[in-house]
């Protein structure tokens, strides 16, 4: 028995995600007494691959076939059943981001595996297999039992503490598939990409501004305190629907699902489909001129008062620092 | 061109969660139950699609697998203007068991367009949608912000970390649903439910499938310290705070 990792790249590269995964996957094998192998899908340097050594990756299955350049879930769902049948893999895992949710429930019906999906904490048990996952929005836990012999866990972004693994040994193994072009049904006809932004599912710092910023004009002094924060920006529905702030920026149960390290949320009620989709920030910051918004019973720091005096004097207060 | 549009089931937004039988279950009593926020978006596109002729979609169905309990919520998709509705009758706890139903619904219906929320507000699965496809051995696409019909092909924009794809893949797929399928939910109108009333909904008995995940126990998320609060004419001493004490900046 194996833990099977699935590390997504960017452009040949790893990042915060992949590492947390393999941190993950070391956790669970510790747990089980097992190794972890790690499958990459795409074109990787051997440099690169061998930083999820790093973290306790065991083994690297690389799978380097130009014809799976694009995301087609189900080649990618094909290729990674195969290898978790040949390294017997007990216990399979994902990422919950958009690639990993295209990619587990599929190869949960070709493994007829059962998922917890967004995990952020290793199982509780492992006989049964039980795990903790969210549900209802963040509004309760559940202990899941999952009962098939395959276990696959989708683990929630930024909710995995990277754990370095120093002296681990390990080999990458080059694996050779023949893609059938037939079989890949996705055809991409257009690409639009940001670059230079801080990707909100990314950062560890979010600074989030509501309807309490009164007009999109208002922003500047919320992006300057994010940029010296090295901070993402996101806002709450409203603000995205009224055109002040961009679409993607949007958090909550309708938008991006998010857990920074701190997220700041200013002119932000806190209404619960706002808090679906960040009450996961290990700090919440809180500044609202409304003593009763609700924002406060989640935030651990907060400050009663106008943000459009506030913000300045943070900015200023973190220029001090620097 | 036919649409299937799946929709579960899900307390209102704004439910406070309580738990029953020792914890073992979700108390229902007084909840209010809705369409899933992200099902209402897809019917709403669905719907959309239809209403253009030269998109030649003739029809839009919806499809839940749940007992009589989730009638209303049926009702409520007909009344915003789907065609006709399938129940599969069968309680809904396990994403597996669920997708299951649903493909065999559509392997004996034959739909073009299957769509889906990315995710259900109560389980959180993000699993129903890719599943069915699995099921059925065809495309799926998930994250969708966008679902066009051109040339009789669906055309869709799909959310990739920092950006978007615009990709188009034959018929029969998939297409799970996110933030961007369509503006407001559209509503029901007086005449949309009375009509309602006369459509038809189709019940169908589930197969058996063996369930592969199920719940034990529910909890509550761990309670928060509480809020410090930080004088106003001092916001500086958050930054220390944040710094010294949370270590986070
Ligand atoms: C099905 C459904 C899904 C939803 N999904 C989401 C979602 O994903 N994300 C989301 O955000 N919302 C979502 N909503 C909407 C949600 O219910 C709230 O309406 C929304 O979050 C409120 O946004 P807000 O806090 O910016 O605005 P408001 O609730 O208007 O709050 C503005 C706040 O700013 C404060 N304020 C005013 N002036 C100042 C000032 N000068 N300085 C500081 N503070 C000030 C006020 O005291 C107030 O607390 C959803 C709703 C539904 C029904
Ligand atoms: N019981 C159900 N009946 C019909 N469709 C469902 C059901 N449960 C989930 N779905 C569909 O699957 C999507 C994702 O649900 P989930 O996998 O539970 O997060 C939902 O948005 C629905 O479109």
């Amino acid at each position: 028995m194996s833990v099977l990792v699935y590390t997504e790249n960017w452009d040949g590269k790893f990042k915060k995600l992949s590492f947390e995964l393999v941190s993950y996957a070391s956790g669970v094998a510790k747990m089980a007494g097992t190794s972890v192998t790690a499958v990459s899908i795409g074109k990787v340097d051997d440099t690169e691959l061998k930083k999820l050594g790093n973290y306790g990756a065991s083994k690297i299955v690389a799978v380097t076939n130009e014809k799976l350049s694009t995301l087609d879930n189900q080649a990618y769902a094909s290729v990674i059943s195969e290898i978790a049948l040949k390294e017997n893999s007990g216990v399979i895992i994902i990422s919950n981001n958009n690639a990993g949710k295209a990619i587990a429930p599929r190869l949960s019906v070709r493994l007829k595996a059962g998922v917890g999906s967004g995990v952020s904490r290793l199982p509780l048990n492992l006989n049964p297999f039980t795990v903790y996952k969210r549900t209802y929005s963040g509004n309760a836990f559940a202990h899941l039992v999952i009962k098939s012999d395959i276990k696959i866990l989708t683990l929630a972004q930024n909710s995995f503490d990277l754990a370095e693994t120093p002296g681990n040994s390990c080999m990458i193994e080059n694996f050779s598939l023949t893609v059938d072009e037939a079989h890949l049904k996705t055809v991409v006809k257009d690409v639009q990409k940001q670059t230079g932004k801080i990707l909100l599912t990314d950062a560890d710092i979010v600074v989030s501004g509501g309807r309490g910023m009164k007009s999109p004009d208002n922003w500047s002094p919320l992006t300057e305190l994010a940029s010296l924060l090295g901070a993402a920006t996101a806002c709450s529905r409203p603000v995205s629907d009224e055109g002040w702030r961009p679409h993607d920026e949007h958090t909550g149960q309708t938008g991006k699902i998010i857990a920074p390290n701190l997220y700041i949320a200013v002119g932000i009620s806190g209404a619960t489909q706002h808090l679906a989709g960040i009450s996961s920030s290990k700090y919440i910051v809180a500044i609202n001129t409304d003593k009763d918004a609700p924002i406060f019973e989640a935030a651990q720091y907060g400050i009663v008062g106008d943000a459009m005096k506030i913000l300045p004097k943070l900015v200023e207060a973190v220029k001090a620092k620097k | 061109m036919k649409i299937l549009v799946c929709i579960s089931n899900v307390p209102d937004t704004t439910t406070k969660i309580k738990f029953a039988e020792g914890n073992a279950s979700v108390d229902t009593a007084g909840i209010q139950w809705v369409i899933n926020p992200w099902d209402e978006l897809s019917l709403t596109r669905a719907l959309e699609l239809k209403d253009n002729p030269a998109n030649g979609v003739n029809s839009v169905t919806v499809v839940h697998v749940g007992t009589a309990a989730s009638e209303p919520t049926i009702r409520k998709a007909l009344a915003i203007g789907a065609d006709d509705a399938i129940r599969v009758n069968a309680d809904s706890s396990d994403a597996f068991f669920v997708a299951a139903q649903i493909a065999e619904v559509v392997r004996k219906e034959q739909f073009d367009i299957i769509m889906c929320g990315i995710e259900s507000s109560d389980y959180n699965g993000s699993l129903v949608g890719g599943m069915i496809s699995e099921f059925l051995g065809i495309p799926s696409v998930s994250a969708v912000s966008d679902l066009k019909i051109e040339n009789g092909q669906p055309l869709l924009t799909r959310e990739i970390d920092g950006g978007k794809e615009v990709v188009s893949v034959s018929v029969p797929l998939v297409a799970i649903v996110q933030k961007g399928i369509a503006k407001e939910p559209r509503i029901a109108a007086m005449r949309g439910i009375m009509m309602a009333r006369t459509k038809p909904v189709k019940l169908v008995e589930p197969m058996a499938v063996e369930s592969l995940t199920q719940v034990v126990v529910f909890e509550k998320p761990a309670p928060r310290a509480a809020c410090k609060y930080i004088d106003a004419e001092n916001p500086a001493q958050l930054i220390d705070l944040l710094q010294n004490e949370a270590k986070v900046i």
